[in-house]
C-alpha cells in the first residue's frame, strides 16, 4: 500500500473515469487510488475497478460533499499521509499531483495545496463567464478573511496532508463545500497556498452546479462564509482531539 | 407604536437571531435555515415597515393590518411545513435504502463466515481420518471388544 491516496468523486462518470483513474496511475504511480461513486445510476462503479481503483459505492446520491468526506474517513482510517482530491469528470489534469506533492512537502508548516485555473494568465478551460463572477466574488471574500491572496476558491483540485485529512474527516461542509473547507483551514490556524495549474473542460456528465442552482449556491455559500466570521474557535465535537496550531507544526 | 408591532417585531426580530445561532452552532444545517431565514426576514420587514403592512393588508380586504400579518405568518408555516414533509420523505426514503443495504451485506457477512468455517472444517477433516482412526484403532487394542 502507498503512502499517498487519490480521492476521486464521480457521480454519473462513466464516460471519464477509466481516463482518469488510468491517468492518475500513470502520471502518479505513487498513489492510491478510490473512487467514491456517489449513488451513480450508470457503469461508473464497474468501469472504476476494471481501470484499476478501489471503489466505495454509497448506496444513495451524498452530494459532492458528503462523497469527498467519505473518501478523508477512508484515508484517515488506512492512514494516508497524504490525500488528493482530483475530480471523476476528467476536468482536473493528473499531471499536477506531483507538482501539488512537491509544494506540499517543500513546505513542513504547510497544510493545503489547491490548484488555481486563475493564477497563470492565459491557458486552459476557465469556465463561463456568470460562473467566472461568482468566482471573483468569493476569491475577494476569502482573500480578505484569510489574509492572503487566494484566486481559486471553488477549485475541487487540492492535496492535503495528515493533519488536513484528520480535520476534513471528522468535519466537512454538506454542499458545495470547497469555498467553506479553505476557510475551515483558516479557521484551525492550518496553512494553505495556491499553485498554477490549468484545467480542462469536462469531459462527460453535468455539473453539480446545475444552471438552476447558481442562486441557492451564491446564497448559501454567502450564508455560510457570514455566519463561519461568527464562530469563534473552531466547532469540535467532545472527544475529539483538537487540531490546533500546535498540530500544524 | 401599538403594543402587537412591539410584539412581531420582537418575535420575528428573536426568530432570526435564534436562527442564525443555531447555524452557528452548527446544529442547523444551512440548507434547512434558509427558509427560516427567509421567512422570518419577511415577518420583520413587515412588522417594522407598517405602510407596507397596511396596503399588503387593503390589497388582501383586510381591515385590521395585524391580522394581515397573522395571514402572511400562516403562509410561511404553511410553506415550512411542506418543506418538512418533502425533507422528511426524503429521509425516509434513504433510510429504507441503508436498511435494505445493511441488511443485504449482513446476509454477504454471514455467509462468508459461513463459507470461512467450513473451509476451516475441511482442512481439520484432511488432518482427521488419520488421527482419529489411529486412535481408534488404539482404543480397540486396549480395550478388547467383549
Amino acid at each position: 500500500m502507498n503512502r499517498y491516496l487519490a480521492i476521486v468523486p464521480a457521480h454519473n462518470e462513466a464516460g471519464a473515469i477509466t481516463d482518469t483513474v488510468e491517468e492518475i496511475h500513470r502520471f502518479a504511480p505513487d498513489f492510491d487510488v478510490i473512487v467514491i461513486d456517489d449513488g451513480s445510476t450508470d457503469a461508473t462503479a464497474s468501469r472504476a475497478e476494471s481501470a484499476g481503483a478501489t471503489v466505495v459505492r454509497l448506496p444513495f446520491n451524498l452530494g459532492i460533499g458528503g462523497a469527498v468526506q467519505t473518501g478523508y474517513l477512508y484515508a484517515q482510517e488506512h492512514g494516508y499521509e497524504v490525500a488528493v482530491q482530483i475530480d471523476g469528470d476528467g476536468q482536473h489534469d493528473p499531471r499536477y499531483i506531483g507538482e501539488l506533492l512537491a509544494c506540499l512537502q517543500a513546505d513542513s508548516a504547510l497544510n493545503m495545496v489547491t490548484g488555481s485555473r486563475f493564477l497563470r494568465q492565459g491557458d486552459g478551460h476557465r469556465s463561463s463567464a456568470t460562473r467566472r463572477v461568482g468566482i471573483r466574488i468569493f476569491a475577494g471574500l476569502v482573500s480578505l478573511i484569510t489574509g492572503r491572496r487566494v484566486t481559486d476558491p471553488t477549485s475541487g483540485l487540492r492535496m492535503t496532508g495528515r493533519v488536513g485529512i484528520e480535520l476534513f474527516a471528522r468535519d466537512y461542509p454538506h454542499d458545495y463545500p470547497e469555498v467553506e473547507a479553505i476557510l475551515m483551514m483558516h479557521a484551525h490556524r492550518l496553512n494553505s497556498c495556491e499553485i498554477p495549474v490549468a484545467m480542462r473542460p469536462r469531459r462527460s456528465g453535468v455539473s453539480a452546479i446545475s444552471s438552476t442552482q447558481p442562486i441557492y449556491y451564491m446564497i448559501k455559500v454567502l450564508l455560510a462564509v457570514f455566519i463561519g466570521l461568527f464562530r469563534s474557535s473552531p466547532v469540535v465535537e467532545q472527544g475529539d482531539t483538537p487540531v490546533n496550531a500546535e498540530h500544524a507544526i | 407604536m401599538g403594543t402587537q408591532r412591539i410584539i412581531a417585531i420582537a418575535i420575528s426580530g428573536g426568530m432570526l437571531l435564534l436562527i442564525l445561532e443555531l447555524v452557528r452552532r452548527k446544529r442547523l444545517m444551512e440548507r434547512y435555515a434558509l427558509l427560516w431565514l427567509f421567512s422570518t426576514l419577511l415577518l420583520l420587514v413587515l412588522s417594522l415597515w407598517s405602510g407596507l403592512l397596511n396596503s399588503l393588508a387593503s390589497a388582501l380586504g383586510v381591515s385590521y393590518p395585524p391580522s394581515a400579518l397573522f395571514a402572511v405568518a400562516f403562509g410561511v408555516v404553511l410553506v415550512l411545513l411542506v418543506h418538512f414533509s418533502l425533507a422528511v420523505s426524503h429521509l425516509s426514503d434513504q433510510n429504507k435504502v441503508l436498511a435494505q443495504r445493511l441488511g443485504i451485506l449482513q446476509r454477504q457477512v454471514q455467509e462468508q463466515n459461513e463459507h470461512l468455517s467450513t473451509l476451516a472444517q475441511g482442512d481439520a477433516l484432511k488432518d482427521a481420518p488419520l488421527g482419529e482412526g489411529a486412535r481408534a484403532r488404539d482404543r480397540e487394542q486396549l480395550t478388547p471388544t467383549s
